[in-house]
């Protein structure tokens, strides 16, 4: 059972994480980069899941993708089903979940690029396109993995948006969080220890995995400053 | 240089630029400026916050002006009359940045090819190679910016800039970090580029040096308007402004009152303000019932440690020695006969004198090493306004003090122009 909520949860983190990066560095570069007067706007939208509580979040999405709103039916005429209660239910409230933990360290390390060498960049040539994949991508790069990773353990450890939308089916939306729950709600207090102790370690190791390569990865790996 | 492909253009940079911009000081000021730029050094001179940099902004493209034109050649860069404002990546504009702006995290080979990106391997390869070798940094390719000197970064900047075959290169104080020896020897590539290639070279600086080490043409900027141009013989060494005469380096300026003229000696004696000093200089054609004030260059002042005998120079006053410092290869002297001058001489210069603080000395000045200059107060201004010029009442500021230098400098008779008409 532990093993079977253990793999659920591994493959919901990585696949929502992929998804963040996907989405996280276009967004993050139109965030550091934009001039728009409204960025303010979109802004205060990605960073809303932080401050927000995850029942808001999940109850939202819930009725977004459930049968009474339009994606909600759109969705079931593509698939078959709807998204509520299934793995992909899941994706789609993690991504939104953990977008800020994804977006702001990339548009951070992506803003804190020297203006000048985008300026510099251009100056010999190179489109907007050129001068993000060779310049502000690889210094950014600091920015990236930390949101990488920072998604991946948050999502890892999430609860409220994981019942709200997929409530308690194992296999299909038990994750080690709901699990946990549930040993404490059937006070199996030993079972609940040892799943609870697993997924400390788990976010603990790879914490320590994404601070310990900053500290190398940083610009000092590139023989700078 | 000997790369095959070295073209000889006969293109010229046209720039009519006008932009309202921020400078550094407070007040936000309107740049203005037309010229044309042959090929060649073409350098731009003033002082920070002229407007230098934004008007080479303006022409990479990395600012827009609000109107004017720029055109290489017949290849329009920006014109909105036209609706043409071609972005920086297609102008075919060297630029290099006053930062460098070296990518960190490429070697020195990547940073040099990263502007070849259309040219195919082995042509790119063949290229690189040849412009770090005439820069003689062929020894650091696999090296990155952080690992390699300064010196040794100008020049990547350098070749970085100049492998692109730019059609005009525009360079932002190119040399102001690097010590002197390093200095020359990068002017020397530069020169020796210039030579091969023939493009228009607007070259920024402040130091007066370098627009004699390099200088065909010089511009002087002043709050974003050309209030000098022509060579730098013509414009630096015979200023007839006082803005272009402290660009130009007159380390010592006097506030001066006149005493007297000798027609017939070709020279005039003024007494310097607050003191007895009476400096013999050229007569000239001066207002004067108004101060004056005369410039002279440190270097152009001798210093004797016995009474000088039989000299031509006319003046030669005693004074005590009040501070010595050593900067780079030049020894700075303040000397206090009265007024207090600086000196600049050479360390060998200072041993063989045995010069030191407290020291007693000679200090001598020929005539023609004393420049005249009519300083121009708010007097000057009411009298110009009274002249007919259209200048507004509403900028009697420091801009309408530059105005008035400007129409002075402008003015064949020089700074006589100032006495209201009978």
């Amino acid at each position: 059972m532990i093993l079977q909520a253990l793999t659920l949860t591994l493959r919901l983190a990585v696949t929502v994480s992929v998804i963040l990066l996907i989405v996280g560095i276009p967004l993050a570069y139109w965030l550091a980069f934009s001039r728009k007067r409204w960025k303010f706007l979109v802004e205060a939208v990605v960073s809303l899941p932080i401050v927000l509580p995850p029942t808001v979040l999940g109850f939202y999405v819930l009725v977004a993708i459930g049968p009474l709103s339009p994606v909600g039916r759109w969705y079931q005429s593509m698939a078959g089903h709807g998204l509520a209660f299934t793995f992909g239910g899941l994706v789609v409230g993690s991504v939104l979940y953990s977008l800020p933990f994804a977006v702001q360290p990339m548009a951070t390390s992506f803003a804190a690029v020297d203006r000048q060498l985008l300026d510099a960049s251009a100056l010999l040539g190179a489109s907007r396109g050129r001068t993000f994949c060779r310049v502000v991508l690889p210094l950014g790069m600091p920015g990236v993995l930390t949101g990488f990773v920072l998604s991946f353990a948050h999502t890892l450890g999430e609860f409220g948006v994981v019942l709200m939308i997929g409530g308690n089916i194992p296999g299909t939306t038990r994750t080690i969080s709901i699990l946990i729950y549930d040993q404490v709600q059937a006070l199996d207090y030993a079972a609940a220890n040892r799943t609870a102790l697993l997924l400390l370690a788990l976010c603990f190791a790879l914490l320590a995995v994404l601070y310990g390569l900053r500290r190398r990865a940083s610009w000092n790996l590139w023989g700078w400053r | 240089m000997t790369s095959p492909a070295a073209r000889v253009s006969q293109e010229l940079l046209t720039v009519t630029i006008q932009k309202r911009f921020s400078g550094e000081r407070e007040s936000s000021f309107l740049l203005d400026v037309e010229f044309v730029a042959a090929k060649g050094f073409t350098i731009l001179f003033g002082a920070s916050g002229a407007g230098k940099t934004t008007l080479l902004d303006c022409i990479a493209g990395l600012q827009s002006p609000e109107s004017g034109k720029i055109a290489i050649g017949d290849f329009v860069l920006f014109d909105p009359a036209a609706r043409v404002n071609v972005p920086p990546n297609r102008r075919s504009v060297g630029y290099l940045l006053q930062s460098l702006a070296l990518f960190p995290h490429m070697t020195v080979q990547e940073n040099v090819q990263y502007g070849l990106a259309a040219l195919d391997e082995g042509e790119r390869e063949s290229r690189c190679r040849v412009i770090l070798e005439s820069f003689r940094i062929a020894d650091l390719a696999r090296r990155r910016p952080g690992e390699i000197s300064g010196g040794e970064r100008q020049r990547v900047a350098l070749a970085r800039t100049l492998v692109t075959r730019p059609r005009v290169l525009l360079l932002d104080e190119p040399l102001t970090a690097l010590d002197a020896v390093t200095r020359s020897q990068i002017l020397d590539d530069l020169r020796a580029w210039n030579h091969a290639h023939g493009i228009p070279i607007l070259y920024v600086t402040h130091q007066r040096a370098e627009v004699f080490a390099l200088g065909e043409r010089v511009i002087v900027l002043d709050a974003g308007r050309i209030i000098a141009r022509g060579s730098p013989h013509e414009v630096l060494q015979r200023p007839e402004s006082e803005t272009v005469a402290q660009l130009a380096g007159f380390e010592n300026i006097f506030d001066c009152s006149f005493v007297a003229a000798h027609p017939e000696q070709g020279t005039m004696t003024c007494r310097v303000a607050n003191s007895t000093l009476d400096l013999e200089v050229p007569l000239s054609r001066v207002d004067t019932s108004q101060p004056l004030r005369v410039g002279i260059r440190a270097g152009d002042i001798l210093l004797a440690s016995l009474p000088p005998q039989g000299l031509s120079a006319r003046n030669v006053f005693p004074g005590v020695i009040s501070s010595l410092e050593q900067r780079d290869v030049t020894v700075v002297a303040k000397v206090n006969c009265g007024a207090e001058f600086e000196v600049h001489l050479t360390p060998a210069a200072r041993d063989s004198l045995q010069l030191q603080v407290g020291g007693k000395i000679w200090l001598v000045v020929k005539t023609y090493s004393c420049q005249v200059m009519q300083t121009v107060d708010s007097g000057g201004i009411k009298i110009l306004i009274f002249t007919g010029d259209p200048t507004p009442k509403s900028c009697c500021g420091i801009t309408c003090v530059r105005a008035c230098l400007r129409q002075l400098w402008g003015s064949p008779a020089g700074a006589s122009c100032t006495k209201p008409p009978a």
